[in-house]
């Protein structure tokens, strides 16, 4: 087995820019491992071989030719979450309604990437537009858990952190509306960062919910998530939501001092409360004393809203959506059913085109939006959302960054919840809290609970980013939680 | 109850503004491309794609609500008007609901009893649909529809009044009024026959006298004024008869039919769609400072009626002068370019005026034309007027000339000298005219025998006949007086 397949993003980059890997053995060696495990694991949507290996014919060349600007991520194989659009190539957003869309345009995160040097791995699998936390919700296939392939990867963004869990990618792109980046990377082992709402632009992200959506990186050490964070960030005049601000983040410096001497750090107890397990509780804990041990203070805080902050992320996100989901009518491109009106047309295009839970999704939002419900639902979402949002302002008049599990639980049985979407939702109970709020949030390995990965969430203030990367950091280096890997295919 | 019934009439005017590329993308607005041939993945709400406010076309909004004496709101939002077309890609039209960007101005309007106020409740901005095209005589009839994405995200401004108007003629002269402010503001070229202006009315009737609003019906997308005047009549008239018969009015959306002159019902107040309107998370708030607002506010044109109100004062036109002269700005550059050229002052203005209300305005009517699309320019008319004042042409040359320039665009000089109009001045020329025409008249030479002074004038005529109008008329009767004193030895005054 290749040893290449597991090296970090910025490893492959510094061995690529030496000399010592060609971009063409780093990608032959990636197709090889997807056609041996990706089989078992089911990631990718879409394996764009073809494509990587010119990609990398032209990445050899340049680099033979003497150019020294190839990027810092030249000749790093990164997989695209299927919801981010990649021009020429099928993005599908694991729906029947998308199976045949081809983008005629680059999201700006992947334009990013490729300036920077990045191979275009593929497209990975998701739950249907983001919706769900297990990626079960894919139209196309299952992704299983590398760490057990009888277990789901978590989602909405499985198939990215099954990627780089399972060495298929050296690192991946997901997006991130109520936990769908940090969730599925808790359960896959991997580190998984949702910036700050406004640091990378969403255009080019099929979107979900729109005031909660957030591309960001998923990787296999925190030294990798800066990287791309500091390649895909920036203030996009084609996003009118991207915030001037988020140019600072293009200079991130991760600093050798491992010491968190003078980092204060609040550990909210209401998300310690019922549903989190034992197992997961405890490698938390362990991991909130190893950040004392590094010097960090550390505090109990209470966000008291955070028990209504489910119910108003599941009225604005599922509002949005239904509005987001319109434009899948059959009119212009994706499925069309055919009908003999106007209005079968569009009944049976979405019936046949949209999965059950997109379905659900749908009629709450309308139902939230609609004449006469709108103040009950939205409006009140709305209001909860600023309570939340003002929970975090008191509590970072305190703290620095915020440590919490991510998920409640470690990754469960594929099928387990697939009847049961109340419990299913819960699965984001400690992740959405920071969409509601914009606020960046990371996912770093703590340990592992039955077998199976438990993610530390840290949250931080907005575009405060480098102070969570500096924690993460810090954590990282001083324990080897993050170097554990699925045995899969070894 | 009355047999009186009083109209009462609120309008809602889209208007196209004067941007060169659409409202959230980079496409043209330019009118009549090929179908489709004005799109992006933006406009076609392509999955992933966002919406980025062009700037331009919020600060015509904003000049436009300025110009309509409104406040315009600091802090103003967009909001998804959501309902399912094939014209409308996102499946929602990006719109303003609750907080619209102008508020609380007015119109002031000319009506037989005086000037009056009609007042604008709200001025918002909000993107264009596209096009549906049924091929076939009707939708009914159709094949198939094609759908023409051209015109999607065209920005536009929709314009509410509050329901002050008071007859079809009412909301004529504010169509118009309104028009013309949004020109002169340089917001919106307001093309009717290109759909850049279109109304909606609500109409309701009561009995003369009372305060209270009747039931309200809405009726949709009327592309003219003389539909708006004809609409408006014709459920006015329905409303009373319906209400005299003891039947309550609907409120419903209707549709005027051209053809018939008469409306129908499109759907009642139950059917009407619910817009789920809610903020748009794609778009910023649109913040305003006050310097900013000031800033277009010291930008804004001189509109129509301070330009009426200049012209009274400064070449002392009748109101009525002024304000025909007025009414089209494209008149009244050309009026006041043609005045500054000629040079004479108040004189001159009234000159000028004279020939733009009466020649020009009777030829563009004619022609059913507007002055852009003819060749004329100030210099054509200052120029004939300096070959007037010169004595080279007469009073009456002049008109045919100014027609011919209308038509031709050559200069006056080139239209007199082409066609020989150069007036004739010559007295022994004349004299020789004038006998011929004394010879050839005998009947008159008797009359003036008799002391019929009118015989001259007659002969005149015959001698300005004779030279096709060339002829100085003083010097012709001059010389005319004087022949036939010579021939009959009598002299009439």
């Amino acid at each position: 087995m290749s040893a290449t397949t597991k090296l970090t993003a910025t490893r492959l980059n510094r061995l690529f820019l030496a000399g010592e890997l060609s971009a063409e053995e780093i990608v032959e060696a990636y197709i090889e491992r997807i056609q041996a495990v990706d089989g078992q694991v089911g990631a990718y949507l879409t394996v764009t071989a073809a494509e990587a290996r010119e990609r990398a014919r032209k990445l050899d060349a340049r680099r033979k030719a003497g150019d020294t600007d190839l990027g810092p991520l030249a000749g790093v194989p990164i997989a695209i979450k299927d919801n981010i659009c990649t021009q020429g190539i099928r993005t599908t957003c694991a729906s029947r309604i998308l199976e045949n869309f081809v983008p005629p345009y680059d999201a700006t995160v992947v334009s990013r990437l490729q300036a920077a040097g990045a191979i275009i791995i593929g497209k990975t699998n998701l739950d249907e537009f983001a919706m769900g936390s297990s990626t079960e919700n894919s139209a196309f296939q299952v992704t299983r858990n590398p760490w057990d392939l009888s277990r789901v990867p978590g989602g909405s963004s499985g198939g990215s952190a099954a990627a780089v869990a399972a060495d298929l990618c050296a690192a991946a792109l997901g997006s991130d509306t109520g936990g769908s980046i940090r969730q599925p990377a808790a359960l896959c082992g991997v580190v998984g960062l949702k910036p700050t709402y406004g640091a990378v632009s969403r255009y080019g992200l099929v979107a979900f919910a729109s005031s909660l959506d957030q591309i960001g990186p998923i990787t296999k050490d925190v030294a990798d998530a800066a990287l791309l964070l500091s390649v895909i960030a920036g203030h996009d005049r084609r996003d009118s939501t991207s915030h001037p601000d988020a140019d600072r983040l293009q200079r991130i410096q991760l600093s050798g001092d491992a010491s968190l001497s003078g980092v204060r750090v609040g550990v909210p107890r209401e998300y310690f409360a019922q549903g989190v397990e034992p197992g997961v509780r405890q490698a938390v804990e362990e991991a909130i004393a190893k950040l004392r041990e590094l010097g960090a203070t550390v505090d109990e805080v209470s966000l008291p809203h955070t028990e209504y902050a489910l119910d108003a992320y599941y009225i604005v996100a599922t509002a949005e959506a239904s509005s987001n989901l319109a434009r899948y009518d059959g009119v212009r491109y994706g499925l069309r059913a055919e009908a003999d009106s106007l209005l079968e047309m569009y009944l049976r295009t979405r019936q046949q085109g949209f999965g059950l839970e997109v379905k659900r999704r749908i009629m709450l939002g309308t139902y939230a939006l609609s004449a006469g419900y709108y103040d009950a639902y939205y409006k009140k979402a709305q209001q909860v959302r600023t309570l939340v949002i003002r929970d975090f302002e008191a509590a970072f008049r305190r703290f620095d960054v915020l440590v919490a599990p991510t998920s409640p639980t470690v990754a469960w049985g594929l099928g387990e919840r697939v009847e049961d979407p109340l419990a299913m939702y819960m699965a984001d109970i400690l992740t959405l809290p920071a969409n509601l709020a914009g606020l960046p949030a990371i996912s770093i390995p703590c340990g592992l609970s039955q077998g199976l990965p438990v993610g530390l969430q840290i949250i931080g203030r907005h575009f405060d980013e480098p102070t969570v990367l500096r924690v993460a950091y810090a954590y990282e280096k001083a324990t080897q939680h993050h170097q554990a890997r699925p045995a899969l295919g070894q | 109850m009355s047999r009186e019934y009083e109209i009462v009439v609120g309008l809602e005017v889209h208007v196209e503004l004067a941007t060169k590329s659409k409202i959230f993308c980079g496409c043209s607005t330019a009118f009549g491309a090929e179908p489709n041939t004005q799109t992006c993945p933006v406009c076609l709400g392509m999955p992933g794609t966002l919406p980025v406010l062009n700037q331009q076309a919020l600060e015509y909004a904003i000049r436009a609500g300025l110009a309509l004496n409104c406040t315009i709101n600091k802090y103003s939002k967009f909001d998804r008007k959501q309902y399912f077309y094939p014209d409308l890609p996102k499946g929602y039209q990006i719109s303003q609901h609750d907080l619209p960007l102008c508020e609380h101005g007015y119109v002031e309007i000319d009506t037989p009893e005086g000037p009056r106020r009609i007042g604008i409740r709200r001025i918002h901005l909000e993107e264009d649909a596209g096009k549906n095209i049924h091929a076939g005589d009707n939708i009914a009839s159709a094949q198939a529809s094609y759908i023409d994405l051209n015109r999607c995200g065209v920005p536009l401004i929709e314009i509410v009044t509050e329901p002050d108007i008071r007859s079809p003629e009412e909301a004529r002269a504010f169509l118009e009024k309104l028009r013309s402010i949004l020109i002169y503001a340089g917001v919106s070229e307001a093309k009717l026959q290109e759909g850049q202006m279109r109304a909606d009315v609500n109409v309701s009737v009561r009995p003369k006298g009372s305060t209270a609003l009747g039931t309200r019906t809405e009726l949709k997308n009327l592309g003219s004024f003389r539909s708006v005047v004809r609409a408006i009549e014709y459920e006015a008239r329905r409303q009373w008869e319906a209400l005299q018969r003891g039947e309550e009015i609907v409120q419903e959306t209707r549709a005027f039919d051209e053809e018939r002159g008469i409306t129908l019902s499109l759907r009642s107040k139950e059917e009407a769609h619910d817009y789920r309107y809610f903020p748009e998370p794609d778009l910023p708030p649109i913040v305003l400072t006050d310097a900013e607002i000031e800033r277009i506010r010291a930008q804004l044109p001189e509109l129509p009626d301070a330009r009426k109100r200049r012209y009274m004062e400064a070449y002392g036109l009748s109101a009525y002068d002024a304000g025909v002269i007025v009414r089209d700005k494209a008149v009244a550059d050309f009026f006041e370019a043609a005045v500054a050229a000629y040079g004479k002052g108040a004189e001159g203005a009234k000159t000028v005026a004279n020939w733009v209300i009466n020649e020009l305005a009777r030829i563009l009517n004619e022609k059913n034309a507007e002055l852009a699309q003819t060749p004329l320019t100030p210099d054509h008319l200052v120029g004939m007027l300096k070959l007037v004042d010169a004595g080279t042409i007469s009073g009456k040359i002049a008109k045919d000339v100014f027609a011919e320039m209308v038509e031709t665009g050559k200069s006056a000089e080139e239209i007199v000298k082409e066609k020989g109009l150069v007036q004739l001045t010559d007295e022994a020329a004349l004299a020789e005219i004038a006998l011929q025409v004394i010879e050839a008249n005998p009947k008159a030479v008797e009359d003036w025998k008799k002391g019929k002074a009118t015989a001259a004038q007659f002969l005149v005529g015959q001698m300005m006949k004779a030279t096709r109008g060339r002829a100085n008329p003083q010097l012709a009767n001059k010389v005319i007086r004087a022949k036939l004193a010579e021939v009959t030895g009598v002299t009439n005054e």
